[in-house]
């Protein structure tokens, strides 16, 4: 890398209020706090607002068309908003450290800072769950995030013979936006077990009364009219000999192979905890969704002091869900620093518009929620951590010679200790250590984050200026 | 694996992959610009050697470290493109000196 310091670095080394991440909770919770006279920061990894949400909201070559769909301008205005509040705003800046004094870490071209902050808001958003099947490593075999993020960001679509594999609504908005831009699907493979349907029927009623509702069964409704749809896909594998060929899997007992050139994953998102988690903010596992989440308290407080959350590395929750829980807390950031503040969005009204945005999960999270087989790999060859390429057999005999949890497993085999820090690989690890064990995830627990949470160069951090305190302790006589 | 769609002449950056000039929209990331130019793999992977192609395209998988402008182990779906850049793939571990 560069060490050089590159242009547009923070303009201070301390602020009231930084905010980590800009999808629509970093945007809303900096714009509150900016607009209520706090000196307020936003670090984020992309080169423009939006997260991935609203990715490339401002530059997408697709914006304004019916490609993205109408909810996709609501990130433009979020952005707009942002742009005149007064925060200082830094993009394609990574955060590595995080730490109970609310020290930030963050790179960019090459060089770093230690920033100070009277509080965090963390909004760093949700990832894509793993999705560890056979093949799954294969080029030629992506996220449906990732290729959405390409639509967005690039106009590019899938071409050739292809097809999504998995549940939940990204996938289905995936598969209408590239049926919008003149792309074709040759399949959607539905891992949806039946079970689900009477799981979620309890709560139909919440979903139905939801913004989520008419939209969804449209979309679904859009693509069924032109797409194969397989339901009860078992036992999902992407072939091939370095590079995807073709996907087999089964459906109603019967084995069935199609020949391929893409193949697109999706089970659902999870919080990205991996800065949260470095910073000490305790976590839980959750039940219905498969994940860990932080524990907060009301508008997003966490066990760190002055270190608030939101969005979906809250817990899964949604865009609409995000904006607000950005909201509730920058106000609680603005109540301690700024109490004298006016012309703040009014707490019942936000509290009220988080309420509904949040109708309808219940049911959602039981209608997706993500198979056993496709979070605990059945199969001993399946590659789980990605990085280290390690499988679920060379763990399960890992765990037959003694590794208790996560943390042992790295002893044993690097796993979860490739450049990914264990994002593709820690959930999957934790139910598969759980059930090999008889433990329950939250007994198992995941792995011990440590900043850097991104890897970063020596000269990265070696450029960090030093103060006074930091000569003191090298410098003698 | 990707087409793209929209005005082709909005696509005025120039940048090298592999010793092959190609053509890239302002605001494509590194990785974007592969998979437009028809590359489905950018490296081989430091433990097995076997190709691996990006994945998740927002920074969390680590499948599309590409050597940029002679530094290895950059995310090439964080980086945007630029005028003149030239990207290699990654052949297992980042070389030492780049």
């Amino acid at each position: 890398m560069n060490a050089q310091v590159p242009a547009g670095g923070p303009a201070r080394s301390t602020y009231d209020v930084i905010v980590i991440g800009a999808g629509p909770a970093g945007m809303a919770a900096a714009t509150t706090a900016a607009r209520a006279g706090l000196s307020t920061l936003v670090l984020d990894e992309n080169t423009v607002p939006g997260g991935q949400v609203y990715r490339a909201a401002t530059t997408s070559p697709l914006a304004g068309g019916t490609v993205l769909g109408a909810d996709f301008a609501k990130g433009a205005a979020l952005a707009g908003g942002l742009a005149t509040s007064g925060a200082e705003v830094i993009q394609g800046a990574t955060v590595w450290s995080l730490d109970r004094d609310l020290v930030v870490g963050v790179s960019r071209g090459g060089a770093s800072r230690l920033l100070k902050a009277g509080r965090v808001i963390l909004a760093t958003g949700a990832l894509e769950r793993p999705f560890p099947i056979p093949g799954w490593t294969l080029p030629g075999v992506m996220s449906v995030g990732a290729a959405q993020t390409v639509l967005k960001a690039s106009g590019l679509v899938p071409s050739g013979t292809i097809a999504l594999a998995g549940q939940g609504p990204l996938l289905w908005l995936l598969a209408a936006q590239i049926l919008r831009a003149g792309g074709t699907i040759r399949a959607i493979l539905d891992t949806t077990p039946k079970a689900n349907y009477l799981a979620a029927l309890p709560y139909a009623a919440g979903f139905l009364a939801s913004p989520y509702a008419f939209k969804g069964l449209a979309l679904i409704r859009e693509v069924r009219a032109k797409v194969r749809v397989i339901r009860g896909v078992n036992r999902l594998e992407a072939c091939g000999t370095g590079a995807l060929s073709s996907v087999r899997f089964e459906a109603r007992g019967v084995t069935q192979t199609l020949a391929l050139d893409g193949l697109f994953l999706h089970q659902g998102v999870v919080p990205h905890v991996n800065l949260a988690m470095a910073a000490g903010v305790e976590h839980r596992w959750d039940e219905v969704q498969h994940c860990f989440h932080p524990v907060l308290g009301a508008g997003g407080t966490t066990s760190v002091e002055g270190l608030l959350i939101a969005g979906d590395g809250a817990g899964i929750a949604g865009a609409e869900a995000a904006v607000e829980r950005g909201r509730l807390a920058a106000l609680v950031a603005v109540k301690a620093l700024q109490p004298e503040a006016s012309g703040l969005p009014v707490l019942a009204e936000v509290e009220a518009a988080l309420a509904r945005a949040t109708r309808g999960r219940a049911f959602l999270d039981r209608l997706f929620e993500p198979q056993r087989e496709y979070r605990i790999p059945t199969g001993d060859e399946t590659i789980v951590c990605r990085c280290e390429e390690v499988t679920a057999g060379q763990i399960r005999q890992s765990i037959a010679v003694g590794a208790t949890g996560p943390n042992q497993l790295k002893a044993y085999r690097r796993c979860g200790m490739g450049p990914c820090q264990g994002r593709l690989c820690g959930l999957t690890v934790t139910e598969l250590m759980a059930e090999e064990r008889g433990k329950t995830p939250e007994e198992i627990g995941y792995y011990r984050l440590r900043a850097p949470v991104k890897p970063v160069s020596l000269a990265e951090i070696a450029s960090i200026p030093p103060d006074d305190a930091a000569v003191g302790a090298v410098v003698r006589g | 694996m990707f087409r793209r769609i929209g005005d082709p002449a909005a696509a005025t950056v120039t940048i090298e992959i592999e010793g092959t000039l190609v053509k890239a929209r302002p605001g494509d990331s590194v990785t974007a610009a592969l998979l437009a130019s028809g590359l489905d793999f950018c490296r081989h992977t430091p433990v097995s050697g076997t190709p691996r192609g990006p994945y998740c395209m927002m920074g969390v998988c680590f499948d599309c470290l590409v050597t940029i402008d002679g530094v290895g182990n950059r995310q090439g779906c964080l980086v945007p493109v630029a005028e003149g850049m030239k990207i290699t793939l990654q052949k297992g571990k980042r070389e030492i000196g780049q």
